[in-house]
């Protein structure tokens, strides 16, 4: 039996550039250039190593993006993923995260699967809940922030470190996991997957694929607002010395003149 | 007048100190009421001190499940005590967890959700939520438009205040559905006798900069002379110098203190995520080119083998 792998993954605007909100308060995707979240490589990366550990396997991956969010998927098939779906639709355009965790699981029912990867959270929003949100949707076990995992036997297992303890964890297929940046380098394109993803498929999905209303998603149909999104000011300007022997001293100083020491 | 559900968060008997900045934002925005869980026979002592800071009534629920179980205990009894009292916000600590639990007693109850506000305050629609997103350079102020607010905060996002109040304990028996995770082992963390990373109001933090694992006494000699958390970059943690649980930034612990020195870290966009929210920032490093000299109120440019044991001197000497 072949163990169908999806991962969710997500388009995002580069991490290092200016990001920032349009006019509607939604994110700036206009001036930044976008990406697959780095957070979603480790997913990738995880389900390509339980694909080759599986007798039979094939990783498609998923996204809920526009249509440059196909980059994200290119980059997920360059790295060794079978088959990519695209959910991309106008009135998608500024969900929140349970209208995207709608759209996502329908899409994930659509495409079928035995696991469901995703990232701890994605670079963007870094939320953190997108997994948990599908999990309860589909009516299956999360087994999230995951450090290290293997499936066996219909089994999927992991460690999860969390604030005040490691837990050992266990869940029987189907389930959703989300993987740590913790779980193992991500492996880098080669040239040949690079040429091979240009011809994997990618399946165009929109809401109405779905079954699902324009009203429930998108701004409007969002269950949360922004009222308003302001650039942090600016720093002013710190003091800089540089240590000519007595660096410690003058920063001793400073401390004391802010009451710590 | 409304009661706000607070999900108190515990370890070794005790709560954390973000419940009980919970209970104290929570004030600002109605009557705090809090949910404990899970804690046994603490149970009654972890009550009365959300009493302390201004619980009109604790929930208590208790079972094995709680333990054994990932996450999906926890949303059962929120989503049950919010649904039979009629709450009218839930306010859960931002920790992976805490966020996780949130997104899903927010879906049970046909809510929307807001996760790592660092403010609260009340609104004429319900209370407002200040996010401070893209690595720190956005201040977003959001709020629920449909449902009962839920919402998580990050650590030290309000001083806690004492405000004695009733703290009635209220037992509720908890009907637990299905499909969650088994909790195998647990093993937990064991005690360093340092404050934790992010409810302390000082942390000193060290990178690549720092050069081994034992070039992290210093860092810890500093933090000790202060009373601080020691942090690490996510380049010290990987070349195993450092535990992944002391990490600060995007896939580390977020942290807000009054006073963060970092000790040979460059400052990259990733760990600036974790730590551009703290009060009052230094930085020592040999490179006077280094991108965290941008962020800092006092910088020092050198060795840290040589700046920070002199600090510490000093401290001590004071
Ligand atoms: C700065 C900022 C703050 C926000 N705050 C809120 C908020 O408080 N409340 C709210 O409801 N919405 C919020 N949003 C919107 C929210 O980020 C999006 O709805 C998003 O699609 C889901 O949340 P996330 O990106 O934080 O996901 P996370 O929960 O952080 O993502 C975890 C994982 O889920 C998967 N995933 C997430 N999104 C997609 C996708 N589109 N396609 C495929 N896989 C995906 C990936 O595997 C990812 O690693 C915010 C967005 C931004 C940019
Ligand atoms: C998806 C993703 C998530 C990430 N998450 C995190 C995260 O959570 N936290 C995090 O920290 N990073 C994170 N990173 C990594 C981040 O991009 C940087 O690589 C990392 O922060 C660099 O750590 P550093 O500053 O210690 O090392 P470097 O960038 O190598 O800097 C070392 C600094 O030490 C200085 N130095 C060297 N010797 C001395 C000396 N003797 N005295 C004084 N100064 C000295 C150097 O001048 C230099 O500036 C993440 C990256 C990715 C892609």
């Amino acid at each position: 039996m072949t163990l169908r792998i999806a991962v969710c993954v997500k388009y995002v605007p580069d991490a290092t550039g200016d990001r920032g909100f349009a006019d509607d308060l939604t994110v700036d995707r206009d001036e930044v250039d976008g990406l697959l979240s780095e957070l979603d490589e480790y997913a990738v990366e995880q389900a390509l190593q339980i694909a080759e550990e599986a007798d039979e396997a094939e990783v498609t991956v998923v996204t809920v993006g526009p249509d440059d969010a196909k980059d994200a998927l290119r980059k997920a098939l360059s790295m060794g993923a079978d088959k990519a779906v695209h959910v991309n639709d106008e009135d998608i355009h500024g969900t929140d995260v349970i209208g995207t965790s709608a759209i996502l699981a329908k899409a994930l029912e659509k495409t079928g699967f035995d696991l469901v990867v995703c990232g701890m959270a994605s670079t963007d929003g870094t939320m953190g809940v997108l997994p948990a949100l599908l999990a309860e949707r589909l009516s299956l076990p999360q087994v999230t922030l995951l450090s290290e995992i293997s499936v066996e036997d219909g089994l999927v297992k992991g460690r999860r470190d969390g604030d005040a303890a490691t837990e050992l964890l266990e869940a029987p297929l189907p389930a959703v996991v989300s993987v740590t940046d913790q779980s193992g380098e991500a492996r880098y394109p080669s040239f040949k997957g690079i040429m091979a993803a240009k011809k994997k498929p990618v399946e165009e999905l929109d809401l109405d694929d779905l079954g699902i209303d324009a009203d429930e998603v998108g701004l409007a149909g969002s269950w949360t607002l922004v009222e308003s999104a302001a650039a942090r000011p600016a720093r002013t300007a710190g003091t800089i010395v540089t240590d000519e022997g007595d660096g410690g001293k003058q920063l001793a100083t400073f401390l004391s003149s802010q009451k710590f020491i | 007048m409304a009661e706000i559900l607070v999900l108190v968060d515990h370890a070794d008997g005790a709560v954390r100190k973000p419940a009980l900045e919970l209970l104290t934002l929570a004030r600002r925005i109605g009557e705090p009421t809090a949910v404990v869980l899970g804690a046994g026979e603490a149970a009654a002592s972890i009550a009365a001190t959300a009493g302390e800071y201004g619980a009109a009534t604790v929930y208590v629920a208790d079972g094995a499940e709680f333990a054994e179980r990932l996450v999906v205990p926890k949303v059962d009894a929120l989503t049950q005590i919010a649904k039979d009292k009629g709450v009218a916000a839930v306010l859960v600590p931002s920790s992976g967890e805490g966020k996780e639990v949130a997104a899903r007693v927010a879906l049970r109850l046909g809510s929307g959700l807001i996760t790592d506000a660092v403010e609260l305050e009340a609104g004429e629609e319900g209370p407002v939520a200040t996010q401070s997103v893209f690595a720190a350079s956005y201040q977003v102020k959001s709020r629920v438009s449909q449902g009962v607010p839920v919402i998580t905060v990050k650590p030290n996002s309000a001083a806690p205040e004492a405000a004695p109040a009733a703290g009635t304990v209220e037992n509720v028996t908890v009907a637990f559905t299905g499909n969650a995770a088994k909790v195998v082992s647990r093993t937990p963390r064991v005690s360093t006798g340092r404050p934790e990373l992010t409810e302390s109001a000082i942390v000193v933090s060290g990178g690549r900069g720092v050069g081994a694992a034992e070039g992290f006494e210093v860092v810890e000699k500093l933090a000790d002379s202060l009373g601080a958390a020691v942090g690490a970059s996510r380049a010290a943690v990987d070349a195993g110098w450092y535990p992944h649980s002391n990490q600060v930034g995007q896939t580390g612990k977020q942290v807000s203190p009054q006073l963060y020195i970092a000790a040979g870290i460059s400052g990259a966009i990733q760990h600036r995520a974790g730590m551009q929210t703290s009060k009052t920032i230094v930085a020592v490093n040999k490179d006077a080119e280094a991108p965290i000299f941008d962020l800092v109120d006092y910088g020092v440019v050198g060795d840290l083998f040589e700046v920070l044991p002199q600090l510490t001197d000093e401290i001590g000497a004071r």
